[in-house]
């Protein structure tokens, strides 16, 4: 069975780390993927940019291209995409074709930051 | 991270919003830093027992507005404080606050306390302490640090800008769509000074002022969340961030600046490229250009070559131009005669700036630019007295330094330097 962990934390918080105490979270995050790497049970893992630099697409007709990330808390997180895209553009695009192959709720488009493509798992 | 850690950042994470929600309270800077540092000190008393709460903001706001009401009342009956634990049951309180505290509220309240950092009587140097004082919330010592000057010598400046920002007043309505726009436009250019406050500096002090570049692109970020649809705020998060991407390859170990077309570009920082570049992207969407993006574009196009012979200087020339529409300066059209130069030769780009003379005839960079292009066309003679010029005009050894070298080739082998943007 696979399993996603998605990441919540305030990014306001996260923001005002130090350099040093950054480093020293994703230090101490590598030595728990390096285990599941080992195991071979790590999957992909992707560290998003901050929400800043988010759009998103609501799926309304005609779709509606939003700034900022999706921000409603009537709906949930029921999966997602890793696409390779030439720039934002593109990837409203691409999301434009899989919402009108299923309409309805949004897709927020944020650029990933640091990205692993974890080819234990195949 | 250790408990004290995780709460310092909490407190520096919730700081403006908190200060700017107490400040439209007390309509008075001092009591609301007052009560500010009141509710810090019992978050750090608190929040190691009690957990953290699920709005630190919030909380600092209510613990913060008791503290000073309470004040208030002692002064004026002599009372003994309320207990810390009547205070610090706050289950229903916080969430009460919480959805009181709607974004459009804290939106202008932040904006408020950004504003009033740059309030038009004060020196750029004083609005720029202020707003790391007061929004940031760094401590004196480390803007002093940041600055170069003696810690008393910025306690001094800071308490001057606090007392002129108090006599000044200020508008605590909220305000209107027009009034809006001209502050967050007033606040961005304070933002890209605290910036280049610590961006002009040279690496015997880059070290020392990198955070001033650090928390501008912080403040830019705060900024772009309150307003997520304003391309210019895009723009100029994304130029800070693509700026400070090269920060580490702009140094020598000697600290002499290192120029763009010189850098290891493997040093830049590409995850910052990739989060300015994707502002950049979603700016343009808007088709509303402003003076950041354009700069931020212009940015982009040189981080994104591999190799300074792959920049699009073309692209470059336009982008220039376009900003030589958008904010006419000598400045900026000395700086498209460099890549007009890689597009179109030497004589263009001299042709478009020897108007300049006159008004840049104090800026060292019109002479090195001056020269490299003689230079180039090979008349020696003429790059020699401007390149002598531009020594005399050099504001540090490093620019000095730089021209000595020019010169030198020229001696050598009369070696046909391209001139190179002056950008590091």
């Amino acid at each position: 069975m696979l399993y996603a962990i998605l990441c919540y934390h305030n990014e306001d918080v996260v923001g005002s780390w130090s350099k040093e105490q950054d480093a020293a979270v994703m230090r101490k995050l590598a030595v728990v993927q390096d285990k599941l790497k080992k195991q071979g049970r790590l999957g992909p893992v992707a560290r998003l940019l901050p929400t800043t630099a988010a759009t998103t697409l609501r799926k309304e007709n005609p779709p509606l291209i939003v700034d900022g990330p999706f921000a409603e808390t009537k709906e949930q997180l029921l999966g997602f995409y890793l696409i390779d895209c030439k720039n934002l553009e593109e990837a409203l695009e691409t999301a434009q074709e899989l919402g009108e192959a299923n309409p309805g709720g949004s897709y927020e488009i944020r650029p990933v930051g640091v990205f692993n493509s974890g080819e234990a798992l195949t | 991270m250790t408990d004290v850690a995780w709460i310092d950042a909490a407190l520096t994470a919730a700081r403006p919003q908190a200060l700017g929600a107490l400040l439209r309270y007390f309509r008075d800077l001092d009591t609301a830093e007052e009560a500010y540092q009141n509710a810090c000190l019992r978050a750090l008393r608190n929040w190691p027992e009690n957990g953290p709460p699920r709005d630190p903001a919030a909380w600092l706001i209510m613990v913060g507005r008791n503290a000073a009401l309470d004040e208030v009342r002692r002064r004026g009956k002599q009372q003994e404080l309320p207990d810390d634990d009547v205070i610090s049951d706050l289950g229903d309180a916080e969430n009460e606050i919480a959805e009181r505290l709607d974004n459009s509220h804290y939106r202008d309240d932040i904006l408020r306390l950004l504003f009033i950092c740059c309030h038009p009587d004060l020196p750029a140097t004083q609005q720029i302490a202020l707003a790391l004082r007061i929004v940031s919330g760094l401590t004196v010592r480390q803007i002093a640090r940041a600055f170069l000057v003696s810690e008393a010598a910025m306690e001094q400046r800071i308490t001057r800008a606090k007392a002129a920002v108090a006599k000044a007043g200020v508008a605590f309505e909220t305000p209107g769509a027009v009034e809006r726009s001209k502050r967050l436009g007033v606040v961005a250019a304070m933002i890209y000074l605290v910036f280049n406050e610590g961006y002009s500096a040279n690496g015997g002090t880059s070290q020392a002022r990198a955070p001033l570049c650090e928390e501008a692109i912080r403040l830019a970020r705060l900024l772009l969340r309150l307003f997520q649809n304003e391309p210019e705020i895009m723009g100029l998060t994304a130029l800070l961030l693509l700026q400070h991407a090269r920060a580490a390859a702009r140094f020598d170990s000697d600290g002499a600046i290192i120029l763009l077309d010189d850098q290891d570009r493997r040093l830049w920082n590409r995850t910052m490229i990739t989060e300015g570049a994707a502002l950049i992207d979603k700016a343009m969407r808007h088709r509303r250009p402003g003076p950041y993006q354009v700069q931020a574009a212009i940015a982009a196009l040189h981080a994104s070559a591999p190799k300074p012979e792959e920049t699009d200087w073309r692209q470059i020339d336009l982008l220039y131009a376009t900003l030589e529409r958008l904010q006419p300066s000598p400045v900026v059209t000395l700086n498209r005669s460099v890549a007009l130069s890689k597009v179109e030769g030497p004589e263009a780009a001299l042709a478009l700036i020897s108007p300049l003379e006159q008004r840049l005839s104090g800026y060292f960079h019109f002479f090195g630019v001056k020269g490299a292009l003689l230079m180039q066309l090979g008349h020696n003679e003429e790059a020699r007295i401007a390149f002598d010029c531009a020594i005399a005009l050099a504001n540090s050894s490093a620019e000095a330094a730089h021209i000595r070298a020019h010169l030198d080739r020229l001696v050598k082998d009369g070696a046909a330097r391209r001139p190179q943007s002056y950008l590091t």
